[in-house]
């Protein structure tokens, strides 16, 4: 009886009203794997996420894109079946598999049908575990992503976040672009593939979600089947990366009628007892929708811009609070000085009551809009716990907004907000406006 | 296939109904036709007002007015102030936003589902009731146009995606851009916008779709108060647009920009689209995508110039049959180093040649039959998904019935169906060819 080996399951989570239907369960495989689910048997499928930490941060020197290739060759063949053999099984199975790698993580996200789940997840077992990295797989793959890099080299907005990021983080690799350089992939190898695959999908760094139609004990046998032929231990995580972003403006010459702009300064971690005064403040300077200070001064008042926004980037190694927004080249400078004087503004005199508590209502009232669907709420469950977040932070999220004070807000904004740090990378061909080196 | 090229966001369209029990639909006595999808999972519900006026309305000389309106309608009316709209959707936790294609112009709002009545309140009050100041068109024309830039005139594959729908519409307002041509964008007043708003909006020529934790006899008594008392306009007749010509000449054109990094070929060719009790050579079409440029790995196209050839770097076919006129159905090849147009184009070409001789893969075809069975399924985890859907459909000539019975119009299509189909549109006198070039690195186009 596997039901009886369950380490027992916590408590069911009532968050208020809205958040009723998200019952999460804790549970604890015979194997030992932890994972969050919420059972959810209206349609016959479920929808899984697994994400290890350390992402295309992992990538060691002189290999960088390694960890994104490999991700993408996940699903390019495994155990007995090339890719195309493998696309086959999938298809048939109408399961849906996909693999990504940014800087803090790599996710495996799956839904697959009741009626054949079995079968499915032994199909994505092969391709976690039994992975072949074809050598003509991955120069196919290859292709396509130095394909990639050499549109970035060409798309505005792609070089002003390679110039951002390496203004601001150097040689670390969120300095750099985790595709890696057509150089770099270009040497990579089949042995660096299975390398790069041990050194993140470890268990020592996983977390683990479910949403759908399943019940805990057949996850818990699922995950344990799915899961068990993993390494322990997968590559130490690197050290923080130093914040080196330099005021100033930079200017990239790019032939277009348009200029992007990339701007930002250092943010705050996800840790700081300030963190939630901060997100109340990024949603009032440049936040979702249509009412921030930014979207009101350069878009609404002075039509200088389709939309601009803001947000914070706590990543697990560095936090940045950024913006962007395009402006024709002969309204630019106007536009970067609209959002250096806001900017200072808010850190002077912080924001109204109405603000904040426009602010503080659409973000309480958002949150249990996210939590939509399966994939959605598996999606949210996974973050939660990269983040280190508690099950109760479902109930306990909108009450730490609302908890957020003007007084908090001001004092926020005049510790995080300097108009005199921002940098500002722009890409095209601004008029009437110098860059500082 | 992990990576995709950003050439791929063309997308086939596989699009599936809510179960048939959970939509109700109902008419007010204004003309206003509603849609109530149920979903009781979460708290949630989706407010969209879908008008039968699009970009291809729009009369010659005023492109882009059917956009720049969807831009005003956020304006104000005696009741809203200019901006207030978003902003209460904002304050009661909501997120709202528009868009315009050609064939229609839809607002949408999503929002816990108590607060569905004063979603419903405020877009009746601007279906008749807008204001538009000196200021605000004018401020909003500018915007619209850094819209342009930064949408079409900042990206080369816009550009030449532009340049192929003109070439493709002789006579067909579908060769016009939504956005707008930029010197006729240029010239738009407060007049033209108010002259589309006052002959396009009104209850008689729009559908609300309502999607979510709501029951029908609620919207439909909710609905009856807000939008009931709506006159509406005695000017709205069936859309009847001028026809597209026969095509009887391949066209052909090349484009370089120095912003292109990566060539590509793309192909288009005059098709049917899906009509009201009619929808099987749409279904057919759909198939024959998915068959010859759905998956990278299995697909006709995938097989040969990716794995076997080694000529492309990634391929692919689409069609969207959900159109109120003609549409096209297409492929794009972006071919590997080394490989030229040309080159790339034969290999297209010959590729098609030779799947109409040999016909369809029996195994391929029964694979895409259980995704679409499976695609039923998933598609009812995306409430928001199924409005537009229903949406889409109703504003392009569809009915409530055509979208339920898509599933099985397309289970029913046999490979003789899509090879018939395939002969029929895929004839390269019907066709637009475009070549994406490199400036500096252009070939010469036979």
């Amino acid at each position: 009886m596997i039901r009886a080996l369950f380490a027992g399951l916590a408590a069911l989570l009532l968050a208020g009203p809205v958040l009723a239907e998200v019952k999460v369960q804790q549970v604890t495989s015979p194997g030992g794997f932890h994972a969050w689910l919420v059972e959810e048997h209206a349609l016959p499928f479920t929808a899984l996420e697994i994400r290890f930490r350390g992402g295309t941060s992992l990538d060691r020197p002189g290999k960088r894109g390694e960890t994104r290739l490999m991700a993408a060759l996940i699903e390019e063949g495994a155990g007995d079946l090339d890719a195309q053999a493998f696309a086959e099984a999938r298809e048939a199975l109408a399961a849906e598999f996909s693999f990504d790698a940014w800087d803090d993580a790599l996710s495996v996200s799956a839904r697959f049908l009741t009626e054949n789940r079995d079968a499915s997840v032994a199909l994505l077992k092969s391709a976690l575990t039994q992975t072949r990295f074809d050598q003509d797989a991955l120069d196919r793959v290859r292709g396509q992503v130095i394909s990639i890099i050499q549109q970035d080299a060409k798309s505005p907005n792609r070089i002003a976040t390679q110039e951002f990021d390496r203004l601001a983080f150097g040689d670390h690799p969120y300095g750099s672009s985790r595709n890696g350089t057509v150089e770099t992939v270009s040497d990579l190898t089949r042995e660096d593939m299975f390398e790069a695959q041990d050194r993140i999908m470890a268990r020592d760094r996983m977390v683990i979600a479910a949403v759908g139609d399943i019940t805990a004990s057949e996850l818990g046998t699922l995950l344990d089947s799915l899961l068990g032929p993993l390494p322990e231990m997968g590559a130490i995580i690197p050290p923080p990366a130093e914040f080196q972003l330099q005021p100033g403006i930079s200017v990239i010459d790019y032939a277009s009628p348009q200029s992007v702009v990339l701007f930002g300064q250092q943010g705050i971690k996800r840790e700081d007892p300030d963190f939630f005064a901060a997100f109340v403040l990024d949603q009032i300077v440049g936040g979702q929708g249509f009412a921030s200070r930014l979207m009101e001064e350069v878009r609404e008042k002075r039509g200088l811009t389709y939309g601009i926004g803001t947000y914070l980037a706590p990543m697990d190694l560095a936090e940045t609070w950024q913006g962007s927004f395009a402006s024709a080249n002969e309204k630019v400078a106007e536009a970067i000085a609209v959002v250096r004087d806001e900017w200072a503004k808010v850190a002077v005199e912080g924001v109204s009551e109405a603000e904040l508590a426009a602010a503080k209502t659409y973000l309480t009232g958002s949150y249990p809009l996210r939590f939509d669907g399966n994939g959605p709420i598996a999606d949210i469950l996974a973050g939660m716990q990269l983040d280190g977040l508690p099950v109760d932070y479902l109930v306990n999220r909108n009450a730490y907004v609302e908890a957020v004070t003007a007084q908090d807000v001001k004092r926020v904004a005049a510790r995080l907000m300097d108009a005199g740090a921002l940098r500002f990378v722009v890409v095209g061909q601004p008029q009437g406006l110098q860059a500082t080196e | 296939m992990a990576f995709n090229l950003r050439w791929a966001t063309l997308a086939l369209a596989l699009a599936f109904p809510a179960h048939a029990d959970e939509v109700t639909t109902f008419q007010l006595s204004n003309g206003l036709d509603i849609v109530v999808i149920e979903d009781h999972r979460a708290p949630v519900v989706v407010q969209m007002v879908w008008y039968r006026a699009g970009a291809a309305d729009e009369a010659r000389g005023v492109s882009g007015v059917a956009h720049f309106l969807e831009h005003l309608m956020f304006k104000g009316t005696e009741k809203l102030a200019p901006g207030e709209f978003s902003k209460t959707v904002e304050a009661n936790g909501g997120s709202d936003n528009a868009f315009t294609s050609w064939d229609y112009t839809a607002y949408y709002q999503r929002v816990a589902a108590d607060r569905l009545a004063l979603m419903m309140e405020m877009e009746a009050d601007r279906m008749r009731n807008l204001l538009l100041s000196e200021d605000d068109w004018r401020t909003e024309r500018e915007v619209i146009i850094e819209e342009r830039n930064q949408r079409t005139d900042s990206d080369p594959s816009a550009l030449f995606s532009e340049q192929r729908r003109a070439a493709q519409y002789l006579n067909h307002p579908y060769g016009t851009p939504v956005i707008g041509w930029r010197h006729e964008m240029e010239a738009l007043t407060r007049q033209n916008a108010l002259d589309w708003y006052r002959k396009y909006y009104a209850p008689n020529n729009a559908t609300l779709v309502v999607a979510g934790d709501v029951q029908p006899e609620a919207v439909r008594a909710m609905a009856e108060t807000y939008y009931g008392p709506l006159a509406p306009s005695p000017e709205i007749v069936e859309r009847d647009r001028v026809k597209e010509p026969p095509q009887l000449a391949e066209r052909r054109l090349s484009y370089s920009d120095p912003r292109v990094s990566q060539p590509v070929l793309l192909r288009t060719y005059l098709a049917p689209e899906r009509d009201a009790g009619a929808q099987e050579k749409a279904a057919a079409l759909t198939m024959l995508a998915a068959l010859l440029g759905g998956s990278s790995q299995t697909s006709v196209l995938g097989r040969k110039l990716l794995f076997e050839t080694k000529e492309a770097i990634q391929v692919g076919a689409f069609y969207d049959g959900t159109s109120l006129d003609d549409t096209t159905f297409g492929f794009y090849v972006v071919p590997a180093e080394g490989v030229t147009l040309a080159q790339a184009e034969t290999a297209l070409d010959d590729t098609i040649a030779s799947f109409l001789e040999t016909g369809v893969d029996a195994a391929q075809f029964a694979r895409i039959k259980a995704q679409i069975h499976a695609d039923q399924i998933y598609a009812r985890d995306d409430t928001e998904g199924l409005a537009r859907q229903y949406g889409e459909a109703l504003t392009t000539g569809l009915t409530v019935k055509d979208v339920q019975d898509w599933p099985a119009t397309l289970d029913a299509v046999t490979e003789a169906d899509v090879l018939a189909a395939a002969r029929e549109v895929l004839d390269r006198r019907h066709a637009v060819t475009g070549w994406l070039m490199r400036d500096g690195q252009e070939e010469t186009m036979q």
